[in-house]
């Protein structure tokens, strides 16, 4: 089907000769994904069904306190400053941002009237400007309205460096400015197709004016409202003790009708993770525990206790087995993994395909991960919208040994291959973690059939994981041939996510390594692909130039990915919660009850 | 007396100087960052972690930033949390409360259970009751807290359901409703901690007594027809005191300090809580003070430990 013929189809829809699910089901049979075809409509104009408000009570509290366990507390309060997601949940009790993100990774809105789209004017089309229209009627907890000019001011805080802001990056590129009291336009100096960063979900949440306005820059440790928030959410601040606990009532003016159902709100932190899931699973002491970490088995075997269930929100978080393109064993300029060399043994493609052969993917989803870490062939697994068809993965020690001979590495006395005197030998490293070690030890039997030796090597969590200029084991030094971890998805839009398969993101000892192109692999036609993604406006061509970038770098084996990982909760049983993996688990607190 | 005083408190400046020097460079050259989160975050450009890193003087050479905290910790300024941006005496007294009513209420425990237990054992050596309370002892001491801590939720919250497993700080009840939250919630965290402190108490207790018991001068005062609650109690107890006395006054500073792993076990909000979680988040500054604070305690305990021997023993004179 050509262009035209598309935008025929949905000319009829839109003129109501073709229902909306007949034309989902043709694009399905075109093999489009049904997010994809929805999203085609909604670019269009047609308006997407509005999400099921599956909200039960009739009236404005009355629910009784609502307990959740965080096992690691909240410390702070202020959205902009937040350095986890523990900060972000504690702060978005009390403040919201204009336009939240359901679990499919469609936006519905909060703060503002409407979601901006082409047809009602809030989008340009140059994608360079968007115009938000705010909700009227909305109030601080503090009795003030909420205006353009809290928004407005929400950008000059967060852009200005000196706030430092954990959510500069969100701000500092746009311009903003106020249209009317309830209207304001976010500015674009290149077209944006992905332009619901700023004011968005997790880096969305909007602070008072009138609060925060004597605290901006330097100071902005100071302000008291730090401490003690005021915003606009359905829960007022009570009391917040870091790290520990924080608490809120209800906010009796919210201004979404019979909302929220539940009088207090008790968050409360510390502990380890799978005792948090015991106090919802087994013994139902709290009504929700965030992001559990905890192998299957566990939450299977707790999930018995009959008092709760676990909850998977879909997210992007894929971990992956990076190959490095640069030498790590040979020193240029004092730094090892330089660009300026190659990677003697990795840079031969049938060694880069055979180690894809050898990762036993559902071995790893069956006996490590379970249900919380799923077997993939892609880097990119979520929104649908975004994901490749054209990759297969598979687990095949015939085969690899295959390649491997005919391209050359015959296997020695000890039973590995060499090539002109090199044997294939990698090390291979990982944070410390127990199902990091169990999957590096499926990896390196695997790879011993096929005559490849793997050195396995662990490094501690905080310091694999740190941007310590001067430690050499940090994730993106990479020293070494092979290493694994995850990647986090924060946004339903692959942009930020895959600059790490970009020329330019390349971590080297110029940049501190503060590039995020760890694996050092660079394609002309990534770059390409990835630029043109930048500003094309199209969604479509958009998402095929993404998922374009995917497939080269899964087909070259830049990285191999493993299993991608839902957001684990625990929800009690008779509470409802809805909670999207595309923003805080509070996203949608406002909607939460409890079933009498 | 006041001459000693003196003395042993300017010993003790040039000993704590010495402890915050170590600490402070332990700290330094530890590895990791306390912005290391912001690094493994895509959404967060590279930027917001530097400016912050020069923000809170984290660039500066290691020597220096010493100077700063010391000097900033001498006008009684103990900095702020790179974590929460709080002052950090304002979290330490938040925590304090909790800390000082949980560990508190064990040691009192402890010492309740192993005076008497101690000394009833010590005065029928080798008796049914002395084998027994020995073996618990025993078992007592060697079973970890977080093992026993593990064992009464599994028995008390999770088979019979009687108990909750997560301490909070602020329960929202009143009156009676309150005290008996309280009373419910701390039960399990004391009786671990404080059976635990109390098991290796008695034996304390028992071995010292048992010294002191045997001595001519007891011999002589039962002799003398002084009845036996009157030769243990006044005679035997006071003079067998004294390493108890040490060793409670040692352990008294972990009433402020806290106990790391059964307030993680109980999520109970505690300075012990507090330190791992500074410790696991590189949060320089609320480490140095929780610790400084600790080694200031135990010096100060040491001292008045010493002060004590003269109360309990007036040969001990302090010239």
């Amino acid at each position: 089907m050509d262009e035209q013929a598309l935008r025929g189809l949905i000319a009829k829809v839109k003129g109501g000769k073709l229902s909306r699910r007949d034309f989902v089901n043709r694009m399905i049979a075109l093999g489009l994904t049904a997010p994809l075809a929805v999203q085609m409509l909604s670019y269009s104009g047609v308006a997407r069904a509005q999400m099921k408000a599956d909200y039960k009570p009739t009236k404005r509290g009355g629910g009784g306190p609502l307990k959740v366990l965080w096992w690691q507390g909240a410390t702070l309060l202020n959205p902009h400053f937040a350095i986890g997601t523990k900060d972000q949940d504690g702060s978005r009790i009390f403040y919201e941002p204009l336009a939240s993100w359901d679990p499919d990774g469609y936006m519905f809105p909060v703060l503002a009237a409407e979601i901006p789209d082409l047809e009602n004017g809030g989008l340009s089309k140059d994608g360079k400007s968007v115009t938000w229209k705010l909700k009227p009627g909305v109030q601080w907890h503090d009795g003030k309205p909420f205006t353009a000019d809290d928004v407005v001011f929400n950008w000059q805080y967060a852009s200005d460096p000196a706030t430092a802001a954990t959510t500069i990056g969100s701000y500092k590129d746009i311009k903003v400015e106020k249209v009317d009291d309830l209207t304001v336009r976010v500015l674009f100096a290149n077209p944006t197709p992905f332009w619901a960063d700023a004011f968005v979900g997790v880096r969305g949440m909007m602070v008072p004016k009138h609060l925060f306005a004597d605290y901006s820059g330097a100071k902005s440790r100071d302000a008291p409202a730090n401490l003690k928030p005021v915003g606009t959410g359905p829960y007022k601040f009570v009391d917040f003790k870091p790290g520990d606990v924080v608490r809120g009532e209800i906010n009796t003016s919210y201004h979404v009708e019979n909302r929220p159902y539940f009088d207090s709100v008790e968050m409360k932190g510390g502990g380890d993770a799978v005792s948090a899931a015991r106090a919802v699973l087994q013994t139902g002491e709290y009504d929700y525990a965030w992001n559990l970490q905890v192998e299957d088995e566990i939450l299977l075997r707790l999930e018995k206790g009959g008092k709760g269930t676990t909850y998977m929100s879909v997210t992007g978080n894929i971990e992956h087995i990076g190959l490095n393109s640069t030498d790590p064993w040979t020193e240029v300029d004092g730094e090892r993994s330089s660009m300026k060399t190659k990677h003697p043994l990795l840079t031969d493609k049938a060694v880069r395909r055979a180690l894809g052969l050898l990762v036993d993917r559902q071995a790893v989803q069956d006996h490590i991960y379970g249900r919380t870490g799923i077997a993939t062939a892609n880097f990119v697994n979520n929104p649908q919208r975004f994901v490749s068809k054209n990759m297969k993965w598979e687990f095949n020690i015939d085969k690899a040994n295959q390649i491997l001979e005919e391209a050359g590495w015959k296997k020695g006395p000890d039973g590995i291959r060499a090539k002109d005197g090199k044997p294939l030998k990698f090390v291979y490293q990982t944070s410390i973690n127990t199902p990091r070690q169990k999957n590096q030890a499926i990896v390196k039997q695997a790879c011993q059939k096929a005559g490849i030796d793997m050195e396995l090597k662990s490094v501690t969590a905080s310091v694999f994981f740190s941007s310590d200029v001067a430690n050499p084991d940090t994730y993106p030094h990479f020293y070494c041939d092979i290493e694994m971890y995850t990647t986090t998805m924060a946004q339903p839009d692959p942009a930020q996510f895959l600059n790490q398969f970009v020329s330019w993101e390349v971590a080297t000892k110029e940049n501190k390594w503060q590039g995020r192109n760890i694996t050092r692999w660079v394609n002309e036609e990534a770059d390409k692909a990835y630029k043109a993604a930048d500003t094309e406006l199209d969604p479509i061509k958009r998402a095929a130039l993404y998922i374009k970038v995917n497939d080269l770098a899964c087909g070259d084996q830049a990285v191999i990915p493993v299993v991608y990982r839902p957001r684990v909760s625990a929800i009690g049983s008779k509470l409802r919660a809805q909670v999207s993996g595309w923003d805080s688990d509070f996203g949608n607190l406002k909607d939460w009850y409890k079933d009498a | 007396m006041g001459p000693y005083l003196l003395r042993r408190l300017v010993i003790a400046i040039p000993s704590l100087l010495g402890i915050s020097v170590v600490l402070f460079a332990v700290l330094a050259l530890a590895p990791g960052d306390p912005f290391g989160e912001l690094a493994t975050n895509p959404a967060i450009p590279p930027e917001v972690r530097m400016a912050l890193r020069v923000k809170f003087g984290l660039d500066d050479p290691v020597p220096l930033r010493y100077l700063h905290w010391l000097s900033a910790m001498l006008h009684g300024d103990w900095g702020f949390s790179f974590a929460s941006r709080i002052n950090v005496d304002t979290l330490i007294l938040q925590r304090l409360p909790a800390t000082l009513f949980v560990i508190g209420s064990a040691q009192l425990l402890a010492l309740v259970v192993a005076l008497p237990v101690g000394v009833y054992a010590a005065t029928r050596p080798y008796s049914v009751f002395d084998q027994i309370a020995n073996t618990l002892a025993f078992v007592g001491f060697s079973l970890p807290t977080f093992f026993t801590g593990l064992l009464l939720i599994l028995v008390f919250s999770i088979q019979l359901d009687w108990l909750p497993f997560v301490y909070r700080a602020d329960i929202d009840a009143t009156g009676w409703h309150w005290y008996w939250e309280q009373f419910r919630q701390s039960i399990m965290p004391i009786t671990v901690l404080g059976l635990f402190q109390g098991a290796s108490l008695t034996r304390y207790v028992r071995s010292a007594v048992l010294d002191v018991i045997r001595l001519d001068y007891v011999t002589t005062a039962r002799a003398k027809g002084l009845g036996e609650r009157t030769v243990v109690i006044k005679h035997v107890v006071r003079n067998a005191m004294i390493p108890v006395v040490t060793l409670v006054a040692l352990q008294l500073p972990a009433v402020f300090g806290g106990a790391i792993v059964t307030e993680q076990i109980f999520r109970i909000p505690g300075i012990g809580a507090l330190l791992i979680s500074a410790i696991l988040s590189n949060d320089t500054p609320v480490v140095m003070a929780v610790t400084f604070v600790f080694a200031c305690l135990v010096v100060l305990f040491n001292l008045l430990a010493d002060v004590m021997y003269g109360w309990l023993d007036p040969r001990i004179s302090f010239g």
